[in-house]
């Protein structure tokens, strides 16, 4: 194995090589044998699904995880990285995809955090070096400024200012773009081809095609937690690249029916939120979502997806508009000021996955069955719960859906992502919803598993239901949805045919800064119709 | 395997479940271990073999059938209270103001018992009573219960202070009822009349209380388990964002729920003034609102294993007196013990939830330690070396070492 | 009439143990441990104290016999190694075997009450005494010692100088823990462990020892107040329970002062005063109203719990991880 990291050597300074690394979690192998080498002055792009081992990897590099076998070589040096600081001194830094920083903390306080200098703390001189650091590389942020006064961008920078002010000359980034808005991005991407050509190396996990072509010298990819290969970023295209992640070529084929008779289920208009800081999240948002279809709602993170749905759910405070739902028999009434409980008799059913899965619609300690009644135990007009049904229901989805779990009274904690996804969307179509909302449905999902969702999707529509499908992936989005309504910085840009729309169209509708005036939101929405 | 400059010694993770078998094995082990020491220190103190010391507590509990009864006495206030706490800690809401919603309870009934007493028959005077003291309980608990809900004040220091508003309440009642006056305490109240006295069935003062309390852990275990009050405090206390998004008022749980456990605790109050104690003091309550929370804990919130815990720490301290009264040593005895048990028991917990591997012990070990971690999630975690300190090989499991060291430095260098 | 010069001395005599108390206590809560345990830490500091002294003082015979710096250490020491094993105690089982914090402070408290109150109850029967108190004066003596030339400066002197050394230390202590938690780095680690402690490790901070080493400084400056309590305050008397609810008062000034130690210095007098007011208010016959006074300082704290969380700056918050145990692979 020695012999392998010598001859890497041979080719540019290999900063970091790793050799044979294996991490296993219990049964699951989350790194198998991994070999990858990082050199100085280039961008490697550490390319694959979610769930192909790219953050248990560098994981192991920055000391958060300890690998069960396989060497690490620093500038062709054997290191043991056993925890952060180890990490430290040999010039790896990693920025998270959750950020590290204490919230109460000013940038500065948050930058020197941990450092074991000589002499008395001086701030002052620290601020001073941060503001070097700042100018040399284009970084904006203030030393001073608390971070629960910024903005996910800028608690971003303060990350990365951190790992340069120890010294990091290995900078790796967990998705960063996954928070920022196409302005953000850019200026990020600047800042680390400065740094790239001041002669750092820098790893960034992504699994955005583009950006991996935008930014990235070379891409490594990783499937399945094992290494799969790796090419230069000039001699490669999209199509090769999703190739190796997948490991086939990927037509995605999802059935899409004709709509039966789409009529409108639920008009927005005007519909305005803020967030409790005064950040305007939503802004005047105008579209209806039509029973018999899906729409598809497509956007960068935190374009005001969640708002959206939550306000639909009852559960935003909504600053204006009106969000009409459209009984069977033709008469409006608006679900705004309406509470959770009312809006979910009306027959609204949410079913969000948030990032860590279990933070809302699902209680991780209590079992299947338990989390069944989550919606139901209201039923009845006894003082007691009725166990029966929800046991029932609990074996029927575990049956239908497939859920890998030894009994219905297991913990819901117990299980892996994509079954607490299907318990969580199993449960909410039990409750035969007239409008189902999703987000994120299949996120961190196998294929397999997707399209169990698809398919469960497509039979609510078919039966009348409206859907809406919040989604990450455009090319799901493009062939699931009939429509697709598309976000960018809490306004409509655009409102598309999901059978005609292509995904660039739909890309530059996502990064159309500021969307489209105000006043003509509602044309917009006209001509979509 | 690889030539690592350090690697950790011994890293922990955290049980996936442990059979309710080894789980309460573990707990007994710590129990019987915490005992061993107990007699350690009473031999030490007293000079007593440790076998006549554990005979002699058990005298002090059931010696006689007097002290059995009051034994049962003991145990159906405290598990009353646990009962009363329970609701709220289920919530996740550290109620610690037992004490004062006792003592607000006391002094409603007390007050009835004073005000009303010469003019309702008890049949009138009884009922208003227990309505006035569930009322007070609820009332002391609602206080800290609206803060929480509206601007979530943190609930466990509030209710710790709202002891001390209720203790100089009382005492300032006191002193106001106080007979003789000038005497600073109330003395028996309606001690000719027996006014607003609960009646002695069968023949026992205490019987009826330890029925009450009796019925109420069936009630509670019911309404905790099956109800849908129930269901929605455990959903609350799981996870506040998923009551909201179901539809739960999480404002209203929290209120409900602490005037609930508020009155049981008024309710208690009413029994020992009303059923026991016949009087009024400041101490009324005896710390039991605090023990009452680790009997709650001890018995992971249940009520039916409450009986158990509370049997458990009543026992300790009658039998603790005891040796107390026996030897002439001091009252406080009792507490030292308890603190001890409870030590183990805190400590023990740990062996239930994670688990330690051993690297360098051997092969063998380590495949042992390997194969049960099987449904760990995550593992290896360079630094938890620090974690425990290096003990010998072989020792995979021993639920006691460290606190059983602990204990008894806490005990003998001091 | 009110009469200031006499009533500030016994304000400030009053406000040390909780001086003390608060101090200790605000330090553990930075690191993120809720110590629940400091009135049992306080007795078992006091106590502690007490048998040091009484054995030295027993086995001198007479107080000319004793050593000044003795007389001193002897109590001192034991009360911060008594007071150390209780953090230690507190911290094997909360930080290393990651125990409930609100049940094991608890359970601390009850055994150290008890602790104080047999070993307290056992010396008493030793010395035979009718009364149900040991007195140590000699040692009290000793501590009670203040500047020589506070007596000659009147009023002025009364005020300032009339205390015996562990009150001065008490502000020394708070002032300087406001100082490192504020200015140094090792505070700037400390409250981020009690903030974020995941942030802290991932920064490299070793959390179980800064958990260790704040609750362990925190519970020795806890036990000092109860050593104060005894030789100082109460004159060398040690009686069972007469210590009372100071400890919960500490616990009540740390939410009062928001978390630092240099505001609790001036919450403490204010403490200090509250406590005693009512034996300044003049209400004529009516004792009973005596009793309510003393509710002031609990109001007060309830008052301010209520603001801060209704005011929701963040700054005055309670570290945000107080109360909870950190498991690094937990996530």
């Amino acid at each position: 194995m020695d012999n392998k990291a010598t001859a890497s050597a041979d080719h540019g300074v290999a900063a970091v090589s790793l050799r044979g690394i294996t991490k296993t979690f219990g049964t699951v192998v989350a790194n198998d044998h991994v070999d990858l080498d990082i050199r100085k002055g280039e961008v490697l792009a550490l390319l694959g699904e979610n769930g192909s081992g790219k953050t248990t990897l560098m994981n192991m590099l920055s000391g958060i995880y300890y690998p069960d076998e396989g060497q690490i070589f620093i500038n062709g040096e054997e290191v043991s990285i056993q925890s952060p600081k180890d990490a430290f001194r040999y010039g790896i830094g990693m920025i998270h995809q959750h950020f590290k920083l204490v919230d109460v903390f000013t940038a500065t306080e948050n930058i020197i955090l941990g450092l074991e200098e000589k002499g008395r703390l001086d701030r002052a001189a620290a601020s001073k070096r941060i503001r070097e650091i700042c100018n040399t590389y284009g970084f904006q942020v203030d030393p001073d400024k608390t971070i629960y006064e910024m903005s996910v961008s800028q608690k971003q920078t303060v990350e990365i200012v951190k790992a340069l002010y120890r010294g990091a000359d290995i900078l790796i980034l967990d998705e960063p773009t996954a928070v920022l808005t196409p302005q953000e991005t850019d200026r990020l991407f600047a800042v680390l081809r400065n740094m790239r050509a001041d002669g750092k190396a820098i790893i960034i996990i992504t699994h955005k095609l583009h950006e991996v072509q935008a930014l990235s010298d070379r891409v490594a990819v990783l499937r399945k937690g094992a290494y799969i290969g790796e090419m230069m970023t000039k001699d490669t295209n999209p199509q090769e690249m999703t190739n190796m992640m997948v490991g086939h070529a990927v037509t995605l084929n999802i059935d899409r029916p004709e709509p039966k008779d789409p009529k409108p289920r639920i008009e927005i208009k005007g519909l305005t939120v803020t967030s409790p800081d005064g950040i305007l999240q939503l802004d005047h948002v105008y579209f209806d979502i039509r029973a018999g279809e899906i729409l598809g709602v497509a956007g960068i993170s935190g374009s005001g997806q969640k708002e959206l749905l939550e306000s639909i759910a009852g559960l935003q405070r909504v600053e204006s508009g009106q969000i009409l739902y459209v009984k069977d028999d033709g008469k409006k009434e608006d679900l705004v000021g309406k509470d959770p409980l009312e809006i979910q008799h009306m027959g609204v059913a949410l079913s969000f996955v948030p990032e860590d899965r279990l933070g809302m619609g699902l209680v991780a300690n209590m079992d299947l069955s338990d989390n069944m009644m989550l919606r139901s135990f209201r039923d009845g007009r006894s003082v007691f719960t009725d166990r029966k049904h929800p046991h029932d229901l609990a074996e029927k989805v575990v049956e239908e859906l497939e859920v890998n779990t030894p009994n219905v009274s297991t913990p819901v904690r117990r299980l892996s992502g994509g079954n607490v996804q299907k318990v969580l969307v199993g449960r909410e179509i039990a409750s035969a919803p007239k409008v189902l909302l999703t987000a994120y449905a299949v996120r961190g999902l196998d294929i397999n598993s997707s399209y169990t969702i698809y398919d469960l999707l497509n039979k609510q529509k078919e039966k009348g239901v409206a859907v809406v499908y919040v989604g990450e992936d455009l090319d799901v989005l493009l062939e699931l949805a009939d429509r697709i309504v598309v976000l960018c910085g809490g306004r409509v840009s655009g409102i598309v045919d999901g059978r005609t729309a292509d995904k660039n169209e739909v890309g530059m509708l996502m990064t159309r800064l500021g969307g489209i005036d105000r006043e003509k939101q509602e044309e917009v929405q006209d001509l979509a119709e | 395997m690889q030539n690592k400059p350090k690697e950790p010694l011994i890293h922990m993770t955290r049980r996936k479940a442990l059979p309710w078998q080894a789980a309460w094995g573990i707990r007994l082990v710590s129990i019987l271990l915490a005992l061993l020491l107990c007699a350690v220190i009473t031999t030490l103190t007293t000079g007593l073999n440790p076998a006549a010391v554990y005979a002699t507590m058990f005298s002090g509990a059931f010696g006689t059938a007097r002290r059995t009864w009051i034994l049962g006495k003991d145990i159906a206030i405290l598990l009353c209270i646990s009962l009363a706490l329970t609701p709220a800690f289920r919530m996740r809401f550290w109620n610690l103001g037992g004490e004062g919603q006792i003592l607000i309870g006391a002094l409603a009934t007390t007050a009835c018992m004073i005000r009303l007493g010469s003019d309702f028959p008890n049949a009138v005077l009884i009922p208003v009573s227990i309505v006035c003291a569930l009322g007070a309980g609820a009332v002391w608990a609602l206080i800290p219960a609206l803060c929480k809900a509206r601007w979530n004040t943190n609930e466990t220091l509030f209710t710790l202070m709202m002891n001390y508003v209720a203790t100089q309440l009382v005492a300032y009642f006191v002193i106001v009822w106080e007979v003789p006056k000038g005497s600073g305490k109330i003395g028996i109240i309606n001690q000719s009349t027996e006014a607003g006295w609960l009646p002695v069935i069968a023949g026992n003062r205490y019987l009826l209380n330890i029925l009450c309390v009796a019925a109420l852990t069936i009630v509670m275990y019911i309404y905790l388990n099956y109800s849908k009050q129930g269901y929605e405090i455990s959903v609350v206390g799981e996870s506040v964002a998923t009551a909201r998004y179901i539809g739960i008022k999480v404002g209203w749980t929290i209120v409900r729920t602490l005037m609930l456990s508020g009155a049981i605790c008024g309710l208690t109050g009413f029994l020992l003034v009303a059923g026991t104690d016949h009087t009024l003091t400041t101490t009324i309550a005896g710390g039991q609102g605090f023990t009452a929370v680790m009997v709650a804990w001890l018995a992971k919130f249940n009520p039916l294993g409450m009986v158990l815990s509370s049997f458990l720490l009543v026992f300790l301290s009658r039998g603790a007196g005891e040796i107390a009264t026996i030897y002439s040593l001091n009252q406080s005895y009792g507490d030292i013990l308890t603190g001890i048990i409870l030590f183990f028991i805190i400590g023990s917990e740990f062996f239930i939830s994670y688990q330690l591997h051993f690297r360098r012990s051997g092969k063998n070990e380590n495949a042992a330690a390997g194969s049960a971690q099987k449904d760990s999630v995550k593992a290896v975690s360079p630094q938890s070396a620090d974690i425990l300190p290096a003990k010998a090989d072989g020792r995979k499991e021993n639920p006691d070492t460290v606190p059983a060291e602990q204990g008894e430095e806490g005990a003998h260098n001091v | 009439m009110f009469d200031i010069v006499a009533f500030i001395p016994r304000m400030v005599a009053q406000s040390i143990p909780l001086m003390f108390g608060s101090t200790g206590e605000t330090i553990t809560q930075k690191s993120g441990n809720l110590n629940l345990g400091i009135p049992g830490v306080m007795y078992v500091g006091a106590i502690s104290g007490v048998i040091g002294a009484f054995l030295y003082e027993r086995a001198c015979g007479s107080a000319d016999a004793m050593n000044g710096a003795l007389t001193i250490l002897i109590p001192l020491c034991a009360c911060l190694l008594g007071s150390l094993l209780m953090g230690l105690l507190y911290c094997v089982l909360t930080v290393t075997l990651r125990a409930n914090q609100n049940v094991t402070g608890l359970a601390m408290t009850t055994f150290g009450v008890g602790f104080g109150n047999f070993f307290g109850g056992s010396l008493i029967k030793l010395t035979g005494a009718d009364v149900p108190s040991i007195a140590l004066s000699a040692t009290s003596n000793a501590f009670r010692t203040s500047l020589p030339f506070g007596q000659s400066l009147g009023a002025f002197g009364k005020i300032f100088f009339s205390y015996g050394f562990l009150a001065y230390f008490a502000i020394i202590v708070s002032l300087a823990a406001a100082y490192v938690l504020r200015r140094t780095r090792v505070g700037l680690h400390l409250r981020a462990v009690g903030e974020s402690p995941a942030t802290a490790d991932a920064a490299g901070i070793n959390i179980t020892k800064y958990k260790y080493f704040a609750t362990c400084l925190g519970c020795m400056i806890a036990g000092l107040g109860g050593l104060y309590y005894v030789m100082d305050y109460a004159n060398g008397v040690w009686s069972n329970d007469a210590f009372g609810d100071r400890g919960w008062l500490a616990i009540a000034l740390v939410i009062f002062t928001i978390w630092r130690p240099d505001i609790g210095v001036l919450s403490s007098f204010l403490f200090g005063g509250l406590y005693i007011l009512y034996l300044y208010i003049p209400t004529g016959m009516n004792l009973a109203v005596k009793e309510l006074y003393k509710m002031l300082p609990y109001i007060v704290t309830i008052i301010v719990l209520i603001i801060t969380s209704m005011r929701n700056k963040r700054e005055n918050q309670p570290p945000a991880s107080l109360g909870q145990s950190y498991f690094r692979e937990e996530r």
